[in-house]
């Protein structure tokens, strides 16, 4: 004991005691921390993003700019997350084909890799929203009761009662939300794609999003029953009305008009 | 104005109409009407077999909507409420309203069918002639009733006691007034109760998804977040009314980006809180474009644009939406900085 | 009825409902109405059915109605909903909502119910509409039958607000934004609007009353005077006996047809249940105004189609043309005319149907009774005018849907607006030329056809070479009825100074009176009917 207290005082001392508390933190973030599939987590996605930049670079930099600034033909990508790639390209959307109001879903062009290369690219630009796992937007066990209540809060305004979709300005539109895969809902939710705003988990968490798949599930799946008979669209008075003035009066009037007709005559048959 | 019309009255009528409607046809006019066509027989008037077919059609027809009652009461015991069935192509239906409704559309349908067909086939298709006789009175009547008005005129002696005529005229005119006054208590009065809502200095902005209050950090540019004043809650007494006035919507824009000055100095970091009542007729305007900024109603299409003051950049609406001033509390959280300072809602006469 | 209808059948047989009839006879007189209108003829043609439709929907509505009130709760007390649809259990909603749930989803039949009631509703409209086209444009409305014609257009007006009153009440989103515009409506009124919006709603929107009062407006004081004025008006029908278009027998002075008994019996009776039957199956097929996918009222929750029903829909369309104008007065005083001149265009549009058979008949100062009906085409500028109107209606049609026009068309909702408010005074008129023109020509073809015989389509060579078309020749009856039509001569209104030099004085109406006659009945306004020389001259020359 007599040597270390002797060299405690030795210049040095502060240097090793400094030397070996960064080793054993470090030692202890190594044997903690998922050190190998950091690792290898980061050379897969260094990977991707090389991938990701060389697809980016032929099917999107004509307009979003070589390095993801946008120019006047498509908005900045930086920072708007691997969410928003994977709903834009997943759904189609993007790469648009042609200029417009806004661009709609259609086939998609790229394929689940490509587009998870392609988000990690975007996502390398700058920090924004991630992909959700499937247990962030599996919507069985949530309160679809609860989740009306958001839809009509947050999303009927534009989308319909139950998510057929509506008009905005100058051609623009809300899409219908039938058959929307569950994580395409959570992600356009999340970052708010073209003008939809966006419904970040510090405004709306991520439990309610389940909730508001759930209830559109509820009310606008494959699965969901009308009782009433044929929906006409879902689209309320309109189509009701439309449906009185056809198909209801001309069924009327051909009663009518058999009743008031002519019995056929002898003579002329 | 037949007075006036004086000398032309006729001349401008055709007046030659007991001729084109003559009864008796005249050979030398072509026109003229040949009077109803002779009664043609039907094959039901004729061939008995073609009748007992119709009365067959017909008995049918009844027969067919008795088993459709009687289906209808056993659709109601079968099928339990909420069964559904799919059937193409209308989809996935409730059983019960399905088979309900057919049953009795089909049990009155055929009545009627059966109904119509026996009158069509097998009653008389004779046309008959019914006259028609002038609606107007003759000059005889019309003038017994006159006389006979003017008779109880005098009687009455209405004419020459003015004073009781013009005194009858005044209370029959008054009396409907206590019916007016009644009406007095439908409502209270309007006094200043749509210039104040729910907010106040201080008051926190809670999100209405979470219940919590909101942080400006909470909202990022493109968010679109929907806030009432911290108090309000959801199935109280005052819930709707109040609700109907202090609901606000807040989004970020980039500081830059806004227009207006004072909306500037009423936000907070780029942050604006805006009613979402529409100055129309009070919609909630809510479809917010967040590239655009603009917001558009679903009722009446009437558009504002939030980077600049919330003015009408279409449709109907006749004034922006108010914008609530905010700030932050000392724990961080959003608040408002006073109530609105305009009406929220709909125009009103006393808005000014 | 039924007594009536089995007295002379079993007369000899069984005395027994005779003597029923005679013991009504003696305390009911039963007997001298059923002289006038037991065999009462009724002419035989499928618009004159259209009526009917009206009528029985109407009761088929009256019907299902009483139904339902016996489930529904009239009230806005806060509830929280644990019926049978999932999607709503535990939402917080108004005691009305709640009861229109349990009606659609735990009453059984109450569904079908609801869905009958609605229908009903849209076809009873529907119909009031055609059958108010039918008789504006054969003219119905004419001498003895204007007053009829009034009670009808009211009948339409009251079944409107009927209508929106049923549609408010279940208290659900869609039908809560139509009371919130309501509100706003009332609101914009100049000076007492405030005041009225606190007495309709009881205080401020939404307050409690609403839903109750709406109720009590659509179960009894409207359909209370609207059964009267029904009533009223299937009198005045018996009374005036129906008009019957022009045909060989038919004139002014008689009416031809079937007797109401027994075959008008079993042909409207028939049809009420054809009605019925029709609507019960689309009913069984078609689902109406879900409201549980609607969820409740809150004043801070949308969807975006909202609209009203069809009927209410050209309103909306008004509305939603309408640019925001609104102006300050001085004094504090706010003039939102961007509501208000939408709200009073709204009764003028209707309005202006209500009067014109008034018009009509000022212009051509005809005071005699019409019990024959025009062809439209007989009419150019009256039915130049319901076209219009039609037209009109039709464009702010439009514009009340113009949301999903744009989503399904793929249009701007902003171009849509726009055509609407430049269509709004552009397409009436179009429209109004156009169908005159057409009416014209169908004119012409007429007279050709009466003086040159249909065309049979058979082609004859003449001896010398020549290809002719054979004409056949119309029979008397065609004959007869393609120029049985009346045509008025416009109205003259003389020299502006007599023969003595004297300026005679001539009111500035009755120079508007005489520029309209020309209008309707001036050179080019209306096609000659030929006449008997025109024809025998034809007829001679062609050898036939």
């Amino acid at each position: 004991m007599k040597k270390l207290s002797a060299r405690r005082r030795h210049p040095l001392a502060a240097l090793v005691v400094l030397l070996f508390a960064l080793a054993a933190t470090g030692g202890l973030y190594a044997a903690f921390a998922p050190a190998d599939e950091a690792k290898a987590d980061t050379s897969a996605q260094s990977l991707a993003i090389e991938e990701g930049k060389k697809l980016y670079a032929t099917g999107c930099s004509s307009c979003h700019g070589t390095g993801g600034q946008g120019t006047s033909d498509g908005p900045s990508l930086v920072g708007v997350g691997a969410a928003a790639v994977d709903f834009q390209v997943g759904t189609g959307r993007m790469p648009a084909q042609s200029p417009g109001a806004q661009a709609p879903d259609k086939p998609r062009v790229y394929d689940q890799k490509e587009i998870d290369q392609l988000a990690a690219y975007i996502a390398s630009l700058g920090p924004g929203p991630s992909i959700p796992t499937e247990e962030d937007y599996n919507p069985s066990g949530a309160d679809s009761a609860a989740g009306g209540e958001l839809f009509r809060t947050n999303c009927a305004q534009c989308h319909n009662f139950t998510g057929k979709g509506g008009a905005l300005t100058h051609g623009k539109y809300a899409p219908p939300l039938n058959d929307v895969d569950p994580k395409y809902v959570y992600e356009a939710m999340l970052h708010g794609p073209q003008n939809m705003p966006a419904f970040p988990d510090s405004v709306m968490p991520p439990e309610e999003k389940r909730e508001i798949i759930a209830y559109l599930q509820d009310v606008n799946g494959k699965e969901t029953a009308s009782p009433g008979g044929f929906g006409l669209g879902g689209f309320g008075p309109v189509a009701e009305g439309m449906f009185a003035w056809t198909i209801v009066l001309a069924l009327l009037i051909c009663t009518a008009v058999w009743v008031a007709a002519r019995t056929a005559k002898a003579r002329k048959s | 104005m037949s007075s006036h019309t004086g000398t032309h009255e006729d001349e401008n009528l055709p007046g030659e109409r007991e001729t084109a409607h003559g009864e008796v046809a005249n050979r030398e006019n072509p026109f003229a009407d040949p009077g109803l066509p002779p009664h043609e027989p039907r094959k039901q008037d004729i061939d008995e077999r073609a009748a007992k077919r119709s009365e067959r059609t017909v008995a049918l027809l009844f027969t067919v909507s008795m088993l459709a009652t009687i289906g209808f009461i056993a659709s109601y015991v079968i099928f339990p409420i909420d069964q559904m069935v799919t059937i193409w192509p209308l989809g996935k239906i409730s059983a019960l309203n399905f088979s309900l409704g057919m049953t009795l559309g089909i049990a009155l349908f055929c009545i009627g069918a059966g109904a119509v067909h026996w009158g069509r086939t097998l009653m008389s298709d004779h046309e008959l002639i019914g006259e028609r006789h002038p609606i107007e009175a003759d000059e005889e009547t019309k003038q017994k009733v006159l006389a006979d008005f003017h008779q109880g005129a005098k009687e009455s002696q209405i004419g020459r006691r003015k004073l009781v005529r013009n005194t009858m005229f005044g209370a029959l005119a008054l009396v409907p007034l206590s019916g007016v006054v009644l009406l007095r208590d439908l409502g209270p009065l309007p006094e200043d109760k749509l210039r104040h809502t729910a907010w106040a200095k201080g008051k926190m902005l809670v999100n209405q998804n979470t219940g919590e209050p909101l942080r400006p950090e909470d909202i990022t540019v493109g968010t679109l977040a929907f806030a009432q004043p911290e108090g309000l809650e959801e199935g109280s007494h005052d819930f709707q009314k109040e609700i109907a006035k202090a609901a606000v919507m807040l989004v970020r824009l980039e500081p830059n980006d806004i227009k207006d000055k004072r909306e500037l100095d009423w936000s907070h970091e780029g942050i604006v809180a805006f009613s979402r009542i529409c100055t129309h007729v009070g919609c909630p305007v809510t479809l917010y474009e967040q590239q655009t900024h603009h917001v558009l109603c679903p009722c009446h299409q009437s558009t504002f644009d939030l980077a600049d003051g919330a003015r009408v950049i279409f449709g109907p609406a006749g004034h922006p939406l108010p914008q609530l001033r905010i700030s932050v509390n000392d724990e961080g959280y959003l608040v408002a900085e006073d109530d609105f300072a305009e009406p929220v809602g709909p125009t009103f006469w006393e808005r000014g | 009825m039924s007594t009536t209808s089995e007295a002379p059948k079993r007369r000899g047989k069984a005395p027994a409902g005779e003597r029923v009839a005679d013991w009504a006879d003696g305390r009911l007189g039963i007997y001298g109405l059923a002289k006038a209108n037991m065999r009462k003829i009724f002419p035989d043609h499928w618009s004159f059915m259209l009526g009917e439709v009206c009528l029985y929907s109407f009761i088929i509505i009256i019907l299902t109605g009483v139904y339902l009130t016996l489930f529904f709760h009239p009230s806005m007390a806060e509830v929280t909903y644990h019926g049978a649809y999932v999607p709503m259990q535990g939402v917080h909603m108004s005691e009305a909502y709640a009861s229109t749930l349990d009606i659609s989803f735990d009453v059984r039949g109450g569904l079908l119910m609801r869905q009958i009631h609605h229908w009903a509703a849209l076809v009873f409209l529907v119909g009031m509409f055609v059958h108010m086209m039918r008789v504006f444009f054969t003219g119905a409305f004419r001498k003895p039958r204007e007053i009829n014609w009034l009670f009808g257009f009211l009948l339409l007006v009251l079944g409107m607000f009927t209508g929106f009153t049923g549609y408010s009440l279940p208290d659900d989103l869609l039908s809560g934004t139509g009371i919130r515009f309501m509100e706003g409506a009332v609101l914009s009124v100049p000076v007492v609007g405030t005041y009225l919006a606190f007495f309709i709603f009881g205080g401020e929107f939404p307050g409690t009353e609403i839903i109750p009062r709406f109720f009590v407006a659509h179960v009894l004081l409207l359909p209370g005077i609207m059964l009267g004025l029904v009533v009223a008006h299937l009198i005045l029908v018996f009374y005036h006996k129906h008009t019957q278009f022009a045909g060989p027998g038919r004139t002014e002075k008689n009416v031809v047809g079937m007797p109401l008994l027994p075959v008008y019996m079993a042909k409207a009776g028939g049809f009420f249940f054809l009605v019925f039957g029709i609507i019960a199956i689309i009913s069984a097929t078609f689902t109406i105004n879900p409201v549980w996918v609607l969820g409740p009222y809150r004043p801070d929750q949308v969807s975006t189609n909202a609209q009203p029903d069809w009927y209410m829909g050209f309103s909306e369309g008004l509305i939603r043309a309408m640019p925001g104008w609104e102006i300050v007065l001085p004094g504090g005083y706010t003039l939102a005319l961007g509501v208000f001149i939408p709200l009073m265009i709204f009764p003028l549009i209707l309005a202006a149907i209500a009067v014109y058979p008034f018009i009509e008949s000022w212009v051509t100062g005809d005071k005699r009774e019409h019990h024959i009906l025009d062809r439209p085409r007989n009419a150019p500028t009256r039915t130049a005018f319901g076209m219009a109107w039609l037209s009109l209606y039709f464009v702010c049609l439009i514009g009340g849907g113009n949301d999903l026009w744009a989503t399904h068309f793929h249009l701007s909702i902003n171009a849509i607006t726009w055509f609407v408010r430049i269509g709004f005074f552009a397409v009436p008129v179009i429209t109004f030329i156009v169908t005159k023109r057409i009416c014209l020509g169908l004119q012409r073809r007429d007279r050709e056809k009466v003086l040159h015989g249909r065309e049979s389509g058979i082609i004859k060579r003449l001896p010398h070479g020549e290809f002719v078309e054979v004409h056949e020749p119309l029979s008397q009856e065609q004959l007869h009825t393609l120029t049985a039509h009346e045509q008025y001569k416009p109205l003259e209104i003389g020299p502006e100074v007599d023969e003595n030099g004297v300026a005679r004085k001539v009111g500035r109406v009755q120079k508007l009176r005489a520029r309209l006659s020309r209008g309707y009945y001036g050179e080019g306004n209306q096609i000659p009917k030929p006449t008997v020389e025109e024809y025998k001259e034809l007829t001679s020359g062609h050898g036939h």
